[in-house]
């Protein structure tokens, strides 16, 4: 069955139409890989998918429900890490964490979010002393401190170095494996495991439909449609 | 309810660690209304007959400068659409960051405006009504401000148009505030007064962080 999936997608910003037509459907244990030249959309699909922005066209539907229908449900089975942080530099890296945990209904674990970034260490520094991938980091740190089974991520390895690109490759695996699902946009090779990858720009115009399978061709490979 | 307190509790913390923010609104209320004397003259019953007036308008218009950075913030590091996207509905958040507003902003006047109408040789008669008519009135205009607030955010010089939205928009407060106050002086019922107040809040409790969610949504688009 289809966890998450949207129908004929259609986004337009200051009338032009970024995208047209564009169809999606993941199942648990899914990657979606977002790729495309800068602007072709990748951010503006995934603020869609959040429910931050409204489709011009077309509907997003979660476990069979619209995602506007009941909002709530869907807002509290999702994670969403964009291109703004939302780290408040006046507070410490552990009250950040606490803050955004206490907007969930889950339970969290904040030490294991800290321990999974490496930023253990740093928990009791003001987050204003942070560098740009630590930062960064943070803003992945939330995600995985408290657990929700969809994740989508907008640049998730901007800024970070190899070994972080590693433990979030790493957080993926598990968090896949555990049935959740990871919706993510980059312009690096993120190597996601028979993670199915889509190049946004091919619905710039025409109408055009995309189908994950969810069944990898190759192990260890991306697969472009 | 966790979520709400917590944000209350974040804002007043980021309140507390930047105090200069906070403390810009209280020392602008403290000069602005020292100016009067100084302007009309040292005059005791003159002061005495506009110490209520001046109160209420300086304190409106020290409230002013705190409303650009209400949503502006949290508009810009991102946790606005994290608000948006969070599992309780928006108004609430909204509601919580209002809450936070008065607590930092509109709590410290009240505490202040004492000192200032005595400085104006306000009659001690209208000390109590006066904490209760700003304690009302600062809720409204945390309320309404908050509304401006979220309605021009993302816009160039917000600032200006906020000051535009927001100060028509408190003209009653001005009235029945100050007219509380003189009444309680000149030895009339207050309750009258007081009561329209508490309308005024009830209905400003109502519709702002209604409101303020619809315009917050529209930002983040």
């Amino acid at each position: 069955m289809d966890v998450f999936s949207g129908e004929e997608l259609t986004c337009i910003r200051s009338d032009r139409i970024v995208f047209a037509g564009f169809n999606f459907s993941v199942k648990a244990g899914d990657a979606l890989v977002l790729s495309g030249p800068n602007g072709s959309g990748k951010s503006s699909l995934l603020r869609l998918m959040a429910g931050i922005s409204r489709p011009a066209a077309g509907q997003i539907t979660w476990r069979g429900k619209s995602i506007t229908e009941d909002p709530e449900r869907f807002f509290s089975d999702m994670h969403y890490v964009g291109h703004r942080d939302a780290v408040k530099q006046a507070l410490s890296v552990r009250e950040n964490l606490i803050f955004h945990s206490a907007l969930r209904s889950v339970t969290s674990n904040i030490d294991n979010a800290l321990d999974l970034t490496g930023l253990a260490a740093l928990a009791d520094v003001p987050a204003r002393m942070l560098s740009a991938g630590q930062t960064r980091r943070l803003a992945l740190a939330r995600m995985l401190s408290s657990p929700a089974p969809l994740w989508l991520l907008d640049e998730p390895t901007v800024a970070l170095d190899t070994v972080s690109v590693e433990r979030l490759r790493a957080a993926i695996a598990s968090h896949r494996k555990g049935g959740g699902i990871v919706i993510a946009s980059t312009n690096v090779p993120l190597n996601i495991e028979d993670g199915v990858s889509v190049d946004i720009s091919t619905f710039a115009r025409e109408n055009a439909t995309l189908w994950s399978n969810g069944i990898a061709d190759e192990l260890g490979t991306e697969k472009r449609i | 309810m966790t979520a709400f307190f917590a944000l209350i509790k974040r804002d007043i913390r980021i309140a507390l660690r930047q105090l200069s923010d906070t403390l810009i609104v209280i020392v602008f209320f403290v000069i602005s209304a020292s100016l009067f004397p100084f302007g009309v003259g040292a005059e005791p019953n003159l002061l005495a007959r506009m110490a209520p007036g001046v109160l209420w308008v300086t304190a409106l218009l020290s409230a002013m400068l705190s409303f650009d950075r209400l949503f502006q913030n949290d508009f810009e590091d991102g946790t606005l659409e994290l608000l948006v996207i969070a599992p309780q509905p928006l108004w609430l958040s909204a509601l919580a960051k209002i809450a936070a507003h008065w607590i930092t902003t509109g709590f410290p006047v009240l505490l202040v405006a004492p000192l200032i109408g005595i400085m104006l040789n306000l009659k001690p008669e209208g000390l109590a009504v006066l904490l209760a008519a700003m304690a009302l009135g600062t809720s409204i205009i945390s309320l309404i401000g908050a509304l401006g607030a979220a309605l021009t955010l993302g816009s160039r010089r917000s600032g200006v148009l906020l000051s535009l939205l927001i100060l028509p928009l408190a003209v009653p407060v001005l009235i029945f505030g100050s007219g509380a106050v003189e009444a309680s002086i000149g030895g009339y019922p207050v309750s009258q007064q007081l009561l329209m107040l508490s309308g005024l809040l009830l209905a400003c409790l109502v519709l702002c962080p209604w409101g303020c969610a619809a315009a917050l949504r529209i930002a983040n688009e």
